[in-house]
């Protein structure tokens, strides 16, 4: 048995120890201060949680977190969705948590707040999105999962969907994923392989309003989590292969052509979805195109300096810069 | 999980010589105990375990509380114990006997602890767990509560024993990823009296023994990395009733005055070598105060 197995095999045995009733563990699970990476601490509580007021608020030391600094660090964790835990098992659970600083104001990070209130105001449209995120995994030493060391794959062709120990890389950490988002809620419809190797996707929804933000973070914890289970690293990065330049003659062109990796976002409201629902949409894509800058801006945590090294025009992304709209 | 008849395994666990260290054996019983004073007053030898010297080394086990084996389970037990000599005095590490006896005459003050145990893994060649041999991770800033296999070194480790703890009935009542990779920490709490001490104890025995069958070892030492890594200390949340009642501020107050009057004092008592571990670790850098 190898060091890892063993190692499982060990975990297995304490995680079949019987918990008692009255002691559920919780994980509350926080988005640190780089807007992008997640934290989590676990709490026992003496009581099965139905729903996430029903839990304590909880705090934590925003300075070691980016989320703090000087005399009062106190971060404070308002839990705002319930799933189950399925690491853990039971009735142990995982909250997603809001954070908010030592004085009620949201932290910076804490876009949330903001968003459920708008989707509050748009109740009324109903308002479904359906995300595709996508992502690459990587070995320890951070080059992606499956490929040579110190080298690369044949040019991409044969991996989007594809199947065979030389097209895919990583099958076993994705389906374990989608397992575990299908165990503690998380409203996870389909997923697959993408054209680049080591490369995948999954999509959350249809959910409506701020479901989704909730649901999307969750399975982002869920994947790091269960990529840690496997030494596994997980990587949302746009593009986490960039185009390889200065090779040497001889070389092919399409050596160092990589997909990144996006969420396409799939939206509708409800008049969208009725009859003649064409207009409404195009009445939102006049909307968004004045807005395109800014919204750029919001897209990535580095106000888009992440996504302009994907969104190059080629490798089938439009450029950033320009905004345009079409029907397929 | 062969079955065992009505015999059970009683695993004795005592401080050693150090004040640190933590040692057991195993006895079996015929039957399962129903409370503390069944169990069987046991020896060893205490020349092997810094505890005695000379001619008269044998050093007695006082049981003094029960927990369900998280190990053996069934029926078997662990059993925490105070360590006496011949002559029945405590052992120079047995601080528990007076304790014991504060805790009794504080009682109607109803003194509540929280400890928060901090720990780092470490490989056997005495590195950090994960950590890249002959080398060092990334700066600390990511680590703190991370998720992500580049980021908390360990957390196996970490499940089994929380579930264990839970299994023994310790109030184990959370954990989290500490800001030095593969550092980690744990809180018992809050527990009354000398519960609290017992419960951490057992809880650190219990840490030790289930890095064991990962293969990997557990340092309480304050300051295992020096350089710009932080360090590892025990916070401890403290009150008493009239602290948690209206206007408990007074009372909290009062209290602080006392222990600045004794911190010397304390200061020697909170590690086995009167302050000198601490020392490493309390700079007035990386989160702390200056001891002095």
């Amino acid at each position: 048995m190898s060091k890892t197995e063993k190692q499982k095999a060990v975990l297995e045995r304490y995680m079949r120890l019987p918990q008692p009733d009255d002691k559920i563990q919780c994980t509350y699970v926080w988005i640190d201060g780089t807007g992008e990476h997640l934290r989590s601490k676990t709490k026992t509580i003496n009581f099965v949680p139905k729903t996430p007021k029903e839990l304590p608020v909880w705090n934590f030391d925003g300075s070691s977190t980016y989320q703090a600094e000087g005399n009062n660090t106190d971060v404070y964790l308002h839990p705002v969705a319930l799933y189950r835990d399925p690491f853990r098992l039971g009735d142990n659970k995982i909250v997603l948590c809001e954070t908010y600083k030592y004085n009620k104001k949201p932290t910076e990070t804490n876009h949330r707040k903001t968003c459920c209130e708008v989707m509050e105001r748009a109740k009324d449209q109903h308002p479904w999105f359906g995300i595709e995120q996508e992502f690459t995994i990587l070995d320890s030493d951070h080059h992606p999962y499956g490929w040579p060391k110190n080298g690369f794959p044949g040019p991409q062709g044969p991996y989007y969907c594809g199947v065979g120990a030389n097209k895919v890389y990583g099958r076993d950490l994705v389906e374990a994923h989608y397992r575990a988002c299908m165990y503690s809620g998380v409203n996870i419809s389909g997923n697959n392989a993408e054209i680049m190797p080591a490369q995948w996707e999954f999509q959350v929804g249809p959910c409506e309003g701020i479901e989704m933000g909730d649901d999307l973070w969750m399975a982002r914890y869920l994947l790091h989590r269960v990529a840690e289970d496997f030494g596994l690293l997980v990587t949302m990065d746009p593009k986490p292969m960039q185009i390889a330049s200065g090779h040497g003659a001889g070389r092919s062109a399409k050596m160092g052509d990589w997909n990144g990796a996006g969420a396409h976002t799939n939206f509708s409201t409800v008049t969208m979805r009725e009859e003649n629902g064409i207009i409404e949409i195009e009445r939102a894509i006049d909307k968004l195109s004045r807005h395109h800058i800014r919204h750029i801006k919001a897209y990535d945590p580095h106000e888009g300096k992440d996504n302009e090294r994907r969104l190059t025009g080629i490798h089938e992304t439009s450029s950033i810069h320009d905004f345009s709209a079409g029907v397929a | 999980d062969l079955p065992q008849g009505d015999r059970v395994q009683a695993l004795y666990i005592w401080i050693d010589g150090t004040g640190e260290g933590l040692r057991s054996k195993t006895k079996t019983l015929d039957k399962k105990p129903k409370s503390v004073d069944e169990l069987p007053i046991w020896n060893y030898d205490g020349s092997s375990t810094y505890q005695a010297q000379g001619q008269n080394s044998d050093t007695y086990l006082h049981p003094v509380k029960i927990y369900p084996d998280p190990f053996r389970r069934g029926d078997n037990i662990l059993v925490m114990c105070e360590t006496y000599k011949y002559n029945k005095e405590p052992t120079e590490t047995n601080h528990r006997k007076i304790c014991k006896e504060m805790m009794d005459a504080a009682a109607n003050l109803k003194p509540w602890f929280g400890i928060e145990q901090e720990y780092t893994l470490l490989s056997q060649d005495g590195h950090p767990f994960g950590w890249p041999k002959n080398g060092f991770p990334g700066p600390q800033g990511p680590y703190y509560c991370g998720v992500g296999a580049n980021r908390v070194y360990g957390r196996d480790v970490v499940e089994a024993h929380y579930r264990s703890c839970l299994y023994a009935g310790i109030r184990v009542s959370g954990t989290n990823a500490e800001v030095m990779p593969a550092q980690w920490e744990y809180q018992v709490g809050p527990t009354e009296g000398i519960h609290m001490g017992d419960d951490l104890w057992v809880s650190r025995y219990i840490l030790q023994r289930v890095a064991e069958d990962f293969g990997v070892v557990v340092s309480f030492d304050p300051k295992p990395m020096a350089g710009d890594w932080n360090g590892a200390g025990a916070h401890t949340n403290f009150s008493t009733e009239p602290m948690r009642k209206p206007g408990g501020m007074e009372a909290i107050q009062n209290a602080i005055d006392k222990m600045s009057k004794h911190h010397i004092r304390h200061i020697k008592a909170y590690d086995p070598r009167e302050g000198k571990d601490n020392e490493r670790r309390l700079t007035g850098a990386h989160e702390t105060s200056s001891i002095h």
